[in-house]
């Protein structure tokens, strides 16, 4: 009992599940499993670009992917346009989307490791200049994502949506790939110690790279699918994501002093948010109260965690 | 018959333990005004420390610290010392390089503030440079990171000997000369003598033996944590010196089997030439060399060079074979601390542990039972967290973590630092069977008897390897006269 | 020769330079910019961004980031425009305790030995919680003086630079020349040596999240003094900009060494820049990637001087 209690993913599911007890009682349970299944369908987009982020934040200290929110938007406006609507071109879009990730994961850790900027800097700025891009070529998009896609992302098995379902098995795959193998190790390793890592053998710039392009795939991945998820690309689509990643990632349980992270955590708090906004707005709670808990949480959570004395 | 005035310092019976590390065994020093104290010792004497406590940095376990005769050993700290005109000048500068002269020295003496106050900094700082480095060509304006390394030093320097409320009755100084030129290193011996004659007090440590003999009146010679000789500098010679700071006693050694003609290959693994191209650092397989000379000289740095090289076909460095380092900063270069035992061992192997992409888990537990054996790691379980473990099996998870992989060269960086006894005697042994094996160790060492486990030592001073010695020309002596510099160096 | 082309001259050279390269060339595109009018119009909005990059100034000078400064200075415009107007006193201490949350925080950061980034963006939400609660839609007005102040027009010398010469002037003389000053520098250049010559550390991060406070508050209130109306989100971008504006100005991310005279100038080379943008008829869609653009640019050269100089 003891060593399940000290697993910190749990309290993010515990969060979760009271947060929508809570609901559940103030709507004398009136819909409260289609509430379950509107967190799962929109959790999901949470958990994608979660997991990249966790990876990046696991790196240590001063890792940070802020150009998320930019990636997504240029992602899904770039396999929007091509696909134009055919399902025939899924595919397409698909590897169109990942280019993107390739391509911005190669321009932040560029700009980290060429120009020694440090990472908030590089991906801020990045952020920018892939927003503008995102902007300048999806002005005036009114396509509609192809049929196909869209239905996939909306479809359910027995109220829990296929895309979810999906992507529980994508974060149980990447925990294998965290956990068990030499990358995640890698990444692991570098996070507790940076320099024990490169004696240790490890290629501390290979892993970086691989975790930032990871990242931007990741978030690219998000965008194509929150394309067809919400009927087209649109030039604010990313924006919740920024917080909502670093989110997910911290009241998940993953370590912000880098070297600690779990990966059904990110469900867990991906989850919690969405229920604790349901429940916000079912008690008639302002908007910005939903900011300022969502705010006040993450702040609280790493408060409890307390930093970690970086190694020299 | 006249009282004798009370020393400036008295430490009495001084001591201080890290873990199973004792680096002050009972210390009496006492300092008396007008007086420059040389203090000398080889690696581990516990100068630093007792220094460290002197400063009040550093809380000692027991014993007693007087002050101008005053008792201050409780609550004695780093603002008591300062307040009572003890200063410091350390390895580590503590200079802020994005301030200007006048700025740092306004942060050493809080009462520079309010009107004028950046003036008179300034002159204080200036008068002080000029009195002990007359052609410094420094403004009190340069910031201090745009100052090279020795002209940072000096400003360390002619700080600590500044004053404005409190008089400054005694300075240590840790190594000053060691980024200074000759022409302001013998400026600042000139001014100590200056400084002293006028009634301040100075305790000098240097391993340049020269300065020590020259410009202090009494010489201190400390070894494994005591004082060991006390004289007044005229009667010191230098090989004196060096005789008096090598062990006298044998601690219980065991057997050490010597290397017989016919083990030695004849293939060099390790080749490396030291900055100016000169006498070569070279290892055979299954050879065991050893790199000696006081801390900090060029050492480390080479085995950073050999770790860089392996694999690499460059010019000077070459190394043939994987390599793994065991390092001796347990917390800043080795542990993981989040992680456990097995991991921190099988970190360095993960790739024989590999079936389709994954890691094995069995491989791990197998990889790190089998060294928990070989090695004697006490613990119950070897999925505990590797911070469970005391200091000493932290040590040797590292040394499985080198061992246990492919690297047919182990790179060891001081490893048996603040280890127990016990624990060394086990690794040594487990060294030894490797390098039967056929495996090769370099392996740098601030601790005499550690050498006569290696084949060769080179000794290291000043970044260059000033002499090679076989097993057999090891002595305790030659290591000492290498490490120190010679009196009539030019 | 070798001394004026060095590494430390070119550093603080370079923005003042840079400000004075880009302002030719709006002149040269847009000649009637070069006029009272066209000055005062063009640089207006450089207040607000200017206190905004100070207050950033001030946390980066002990070596952390503040990426809520944005939500923050929308925040304090939001309170200018209604509790200001309509309840003074209300509206004064919820600005008051808005530097105190600031000076709390670094407070916290450094006792918990806190990833600033982190903190402050999840700050940056609840700031932008508290704007959105006080203002859900756009709206408020501006308090009569600050119109005023913001509205003026000195005889010779257009508003905003007399103002942007004020705040350099007053932050350079507290920050740069005073006593205590050297001590709060020191503490981001090396920390431990503040600490064991005996001053405190926590004193000094809190002082200087305050100031960052002050100065954000100022911003907010500059900035509602010119637009008359705020909202939640006006101030968004500021973050990025005022990041930009401290590394335009010479500033480094770690070690204490900041400069604020440059940091307003790098402000108001990042304003003029959108004007610049817009005379060249470049579209406002790339003008948001141009400033990330900028921000490249400039730590390149800086990371090339830097490599040069080690060589």
């Amino acid at each position: 009992m003891a060593r399940l209690l000290d697993k910190p993913w749990l309290w993010a599911f515990v969060g979760a599940f009271v947060v929508w007890i809570a609901t559940a009682l103030f709507t004398g349970g009136m819909g409260a499993g289609e509430v379950l299944t509107a967190a799962f369908t929109f959790a999901v987009f949470f958990v994608i670009v979660g997991i990249g982020q966790m990876f990046v934040i696991t790196l240590g200290p001063g890792n940070v992917d802020l150009s998320v929110p930019a990636t997504i938007t240029l992602a899904g406006a770039v396999s929007t346009k091509l696909m134009d609507t055919a399902d025939s071109m899924i595919l397409i879009g698909f590897l169109a989307a990942m280019g993107v990730g390739l391509g911005v994961g190669v321009l932040n850790y560029g700009l980290i490791r060429l120009l020694r900027i440090p990472p908030i800097i590089a991906t801020l700025s990045a952020a920018f200049i892939i927003q503008s891009t995102a902007i300048a070529y999806g002005r005036g998009l009114r396509i509609k994502p192809p049929e196909m896609l869209a239905d996939f992302t909306t479809t359910r098995i027995a109220g829990m949506p296929v895309l979810a379902i999906c992507v529980i098995v994508l974060a149980g795959v990447m925990a294998v790939v965290l956990n068990r193998t030499i990358y995640g190790r890698s990444v692991i390793a570098i996070g507790q110690n940076r320099r024990a890592a490169r004696l240790a053998g490890i290629s501390v710039e290979w892993t970086r790279f691989a975790t930032y392009t990871m990242c931007a795939l990741f978030a690219s991945l998000c965008g194509y699918l929150l394309s067809g998820f919400s009927g087209g690309a649109s030039l604010g689509m990313g924006e919740e994501y920024l917080l909502a990643s670093i989110a997910v990632v911290v009241i998940g349980g993953t370590s912000v002093a880098g070297g600690f992270s779990n990966v059904p955590g990110l469900w867990g708090a991906a989850l919690f948010m969405f229920l604790l906004v349901t429940m916000l707005n079912t008690f008639g709670a302002a908007a910005g109260v939903r900011l300022i808990m969502t705010g006040l949480i993450i702040i609280t959570v790493i408060v409890l965690a307390g930093g970690r004395k970086a190694p020299r | 018959m006249t009282e004798k005035p009370a020393p400036v310092v008295a430490l009495d019976g001084v001591e201080k333990s890290f873990g199973a590390v004792r680096a002050l065994a009972g210390v009496d020093l006492a300092v008396g005004a007008g007086q420059c104290v040389g203090l000398v010792g080889h690696n581990g004497a516990g100068k630093s420390t007792l220094m460290n406590v002197l400063a009040g940095t550093m809380a000692p376990d027991s014993g007693a610290i007087a002050i101008a005769g005053d008792d201050l050993t409780r609550g004695y700290s780093v603002a008591a010392a300062q307040a009572r005109g003890i200063r410091c000048v350390f390895q580590e500068l503590s200079l802020c390089p994005n301030l200007t002269v006048a700025e740092n020295a306004r942060i050493m003496h809080a009462s520079l503030s309010g009107f004028g106050w950046r003036r008179r900094a300034g002159k204080l700082i200036g008068e002080k440079l000029d009195e002990i480095f007359p052609d410094h060509g420094m403004s009190p304006d340069d910031i201090v990171g745009d100052l090279a390394i020795g002209r940072r030093q000096m400003i360390e320097v002619a700080r600590a000997f500044s004053e404005t409320d409190t008089p400054v009755r005694l300075v240590i100084l840790d190594e000053p000369t060691s980024s200074l030129d000759s022409h302001v290193a013998d400026q600042l011996l000139q001014f100590v003598r200056r400084f002293v004659g006028g009634g301040g007090s100075c305790i000098l440590i240097s391993h340049l033996l020269g300065e020590i003999l020259d410009y202090s009146d009494q010489i201190v010679v400390m070894r494994d944590g005591k004082v060991v000789d006390k004289r007044p500098a005229a009667d010191f010679t230098r090989d004196a010196l060096v005789g008096a700071m090598g062990s006298v006693a044998e601690h219980g050694e065991e057997t050490v089997d010597g290397a017989g003609p016919g083990r030695r290959s004849q293939d060099v693994v390790v080749r490396a030439l030291s900055a100016d191209g000169a006498a070569a650092v070279a290892a055979h397989r299954g050879e065991i060399i050893g790199l000696a000379g006081l801390a900090g000289h060029g050492q480390t740095e080479l085995l950073m060079r050999l770790f860089d090289a392996a694999g690499v076909e460059r010019g000077e460095t070459v190394v043939h074979g994987p390599v793994a380092l065991v390092p001796g900063d347990r917390q800043s270069d080795g542990i993981f601390p989040l992680w456990s035992i097995a991991r921190n061992i099988s970190v360095r192997s993960l790739r024989t542990m590999l079936r389709r992409l994954l890691v094995e888990a069995s491989a791990e537990r197998d990889l790190a039972e089998e060294w928990k054996k070989r090695i004697g790691i006490r613990t119950p379980d070897v999925d505990n967290p590797i911070l469970s473990l005391s200091g000493g099996n932290q040590q040797k998870v590292l040394f499985a973590r080198a061992l246990g992989s492919d690297a047919e060269i182990i790179l060891m960086d001081d490893p048996m630092r603040g280890v127990d006894v016990g624990t060394k005697r086990e690794v040594y042994r487990l060294i030894r069977d490797e390098a039967e094996k056929g495996r090769t160790f370099v392996w740098y060492t601030t601790e005499m008897d550690e050498l006569k486990h290696c084949e060769h030592v080179y000794v290291f001073r000043n970044g260059k390897v000033v002499a090679e010695l076989s097993r057999s020309e090891l002595t305790e002596e030659k290591v000492l006269q290498s490490s120190f510099e010679a009196v009539e160096a030019a | 020769m070798a001394t004026l082309v060095s590494p430390r001259i070119l550093r603080s050279v370079l923005p003042a330079a840079s400000l004075a390269l880009l302002m030719l060339a709006i002149f040269w595109l847009q000649p009637r910019a070069a006029s009272y009018m066209g000055l005062n119009l063009m640089l207006g909005l450089a207040i607000p961004i200017a206190l905004a990059t100070i207050a950033q100034m001030f946390i980066l000078t002990v070596n952390d980031l503040d990426l809520s400064i944005g939500a923050y200075v929308g925040f304090c415009a939001c309170i200018a425009g209604t509790l200001l107007v309509d309840a003074p006193v209300y509206g004064v201490l919820a600005l008051a305790g808005g530097v105190l949350a600031y000076a709390l925080l670094g407070a916290l950061i450094h006792v918990r030995n806190l990833p600033s980034i982190v903190v402050t963006l999840g700050m940056s939400f609840v700031w932008l919680g508290a704007a959105v609660l006080i203002l859900p839609r756009p709206g408020g007005s501006s308090p009569g003086w600050i119109r005023w102040l913001m509205t003026l027009r000195p005889e010779y010398v257009p508003f905003p630079i007399l103002a942007a010469t004020a705040i350099a002037a007053v932050v350079h003389l507290g920050l740069m020349r005073t006593s205590y000053g050297a001590v709060l520098r020191g503490a981001g250049g090396n920390p431990r040596a503040i600490e064991r010559a005996g001053w405190s550390l926590l004193k000094a991060k809190m002082t200087m999240y305050a100031f960052a406070g002050i100065f954000g508050m100022l911003a907010g209130l500059a900035l509602i003094g010119l637009t008359t109306s705020a909202d939640a989100n006006i101030a968004a971008r500021y973050t990025l900009l005022s990041i930009a504006g401290v590394i335009l100005g010479g500033g480094e991310f770690v070690g204490g060494r900041v400069s604020p005279t440059g940091a307003v100038i790098g402000a108001i080379t990042l304003t003029l820049a959108g004007s610049f943008l817009t005379f060249l008829q470049i579209p406002p869609d790339w003008q948001i990637g141009a400033t990330g653009a900028i921000l490249i640019i400039v730590l390149a050269l800086r990371a090339l001087i830097n490599r040069a100089e080690e060589r």
